[in-house]
């Protein structure tokens, strides 16, 4: 902890410099996002340096290493972009993206970011609940769950299939609904980076962060379960849910602690990483040893 | 002095220069750490690189008897002691980033890893496994083990090596591509050994005595008294 505020205080200048031109092409990529209003369930907790956020990033159409996704995702424009809302709904509608920034007022959101990978930070993200969007198209009764399709481009994005492309994942309704739950269009009061997720993305702070969709071009309402990208490429390993859970003992990764990065020694991981307050209610009832 | 024969003086040089060559990744992961340039992650670039490095060493040591043989510098053999033992030191280095960086000497937690997690189970195996060989590499223990017994101590380095790579397998994800390739590199060293000793157990064949017409009739055994 010390160690890394210290040093990065010291190499704040060199750093700086470094992340200039990732900084001014996410700044002129799209329009501004306007006024921002701080949001509920903020943490107080020391959030993650900016420069750690943008250059630690699991991407995998822009390559399979943490450091590769903040050079490969400058190739991706984020204008014109469109994001269909589809499926069982009463209004679908195709939203612009400069559409959907002005859905509703963009709040800062403080959450807690917990990867699978047993690492965590603390991020500002700038967005709003995905429920504005979902009520907007009116879901119908048997709409049970989300399906998030995300952008896929070969020629800028890797084509091996190492994951099922697109990347796709999948909410319950009630989860997507929940005011936990936000499409982030920002990070640290600026245009997301597109190495981030650009230009939107779902987070959901209670749930290992590859359940938290980038560069989402389709939401669509759905009776069924979705296929999820992990889920199907290893189901035994990450379950639909992927709640945040120190208890459900996975095959790599020892989920009872996590590195948050900055600093050194782990910490406990929380149960439903500490959003159990707000969430625990949706899964009364259920198993979560077996509905990992 | 000549490539073929470089001569005592020389293999010396040869030897001090690879000494000081291995010693540099070590010598950039720790200046990587104090100056923080190492990433958002430090701790597991740390063990990612002594791994790699493992990985690199182990099969740089398989890859000695083959080089030697397909370049006839048989002086290569004498560095090979080295590369074992600096395949030796990085994977003490990498087993040293995980329990004491990674989990700061929580054996509690090391131990579960190692029962359950099946890639630490295995690369734990790899490094038990690579003890004795690091015990018995001086020219005494050579002597007091008697090259044959020796030898077929050493020969455990396949397994490990096989044990090492199945490591990072169990390790990745998703992107295979990277074990794939230390796989193909190790199937190609131990293959070329397997077609060699195939090769010697023909040629062996080909010059044993012909055979002798086949005895038709009634065999009466002699038994000596």
């Amino acid at each position: 902890m010390a160690r890394r505020t210290f040093i990065l205080a010291a190499s704040l200048g060199a750093a700086g410099l470094a992340l200039g031109p990732l900084a001014r092409a996410a700044r002129t990529d799209g329009a501004g996002l306007g006024p921002i209003v701080p949001g509920p369930f903020g943490t107080s907790e020391e959030q993650t340096p900016r420069e750690d956020i943008v250059s630690y990033n699991n991407f995998y159409e822009f390559g399979t290493d943490k450091e590769s996704p903040a050079i490969n995702a400058q190739k991706m424009a984020t204008r014109p972009w469109t994001v269909t809302v589809e499926g069982l709904v009463g209004k679908p509608r195709v939203f612009d993206i400069d559409d959907l920034l002005k859905l509703a007022p963009l709040e800062e959101r403080v959450y807690r970011l917990r990867c699978v990978e047993a690492w965590s930070m603390v991020v500002p993200w700038v967005g709003f609940p995905l429920a504005a969007v979902l009520k907007a198209v009116e879901p119908l009764g048997s709409a049970k769950y989300v399906e998030f399709v995300t952008h896929y481009d070969p020629r800028i994005m890797l084509t091996r299939p190492i994951l099922r492309w697109p990347y796709t994942e999948g909410l319950r309704l009630d989860e997507a609904l929940h005011p936990l739950t936000i499409l982030a269009l920002g990070l640290y009061g600026e245009v997301l980076p597109n190495q981030n997720g650009a230009p939107v993305r779902v987070v959901v702070p209670w749930k290992y962060g590859f359940k938290s969709a980038k560069s989402i071009v389709t939401i669509r309402l759905v009776e069924t379960q979705p296929a999820t990208a992990w889920n199907t490429s290893a189901p035994h390993e990450y379950g639909f849910y992927s709640n945040v859970n120190p208890k459900v003992r996975h095959p790599r990764w020892g989920q009872a602690t996590e590195r948050r990065i900055g600093e050194l020694r782990r910490r406990p991981t929380l149960m439903f990483n500490g959003y159990g307050e707000q969430v625990a209610s949706l899964y009364q009832g259920m198993d979560l040893g077996q509905h990992y | 002095m000549t490539l073929k024969n470089p001569g005592n003086l020389a293999l010396a040089g040869i030897k001090a220069a690879l000494f000081a060559l291995l010693l540099i990744p070590t010598a950039l992961m720790a200046q990587g750490w104090f100056a923080d340039t190492l990433g958002a992650n430090p701790v597991e670039s740390i063990r990612r690189s002594t791994g790699e490095w493992t990985l690199n060493l182990l099969l740089m040591t398989l890859a000695v008897t083959p080089l030697r043989r397909l370049t006839g510098l048989h002086w290569l053999l004498r560095l090979r002691r080295m590369l074992g033992l600096f395949t030796f030191a990085y994977a003490c280095l990498h087993l040293a980033s995980y329990v004491w960086l990674d989990q700061w000497f929580d054996w509690g937690a090391v131990a579960e890893d190692i029962l359950e997690r099946p890639f630490i189970t295995v690369g734990f195996a790899a490094f038990v496994l690579m003890l004795p060989l690091a015990a018995t590499s001086s020219n005494l223990a050579i002597r007091h083990l008697g090259g044959r017994r020796w030898q077929a101590l050493h020969r455990s380095i396949y397994a490990i090596a096989i044990f090492s790579v199945l490591h990072y397998w169990w390790l990745v994800k998703a992107d295979v591509s990277m074990p794939l390739a230390y796989t193909l590199v190790l199937a190609a060293l131990l293959g070329v050994r397997g077609w060699w000793r195939e090769l010697e157990r023909r040629r062996q064949l080909a010059t044993a005595p012909a055979h002798l017409p086949q005895f038709k009739g009634k065999v009466i055994r002699i038994v000596p008294k």
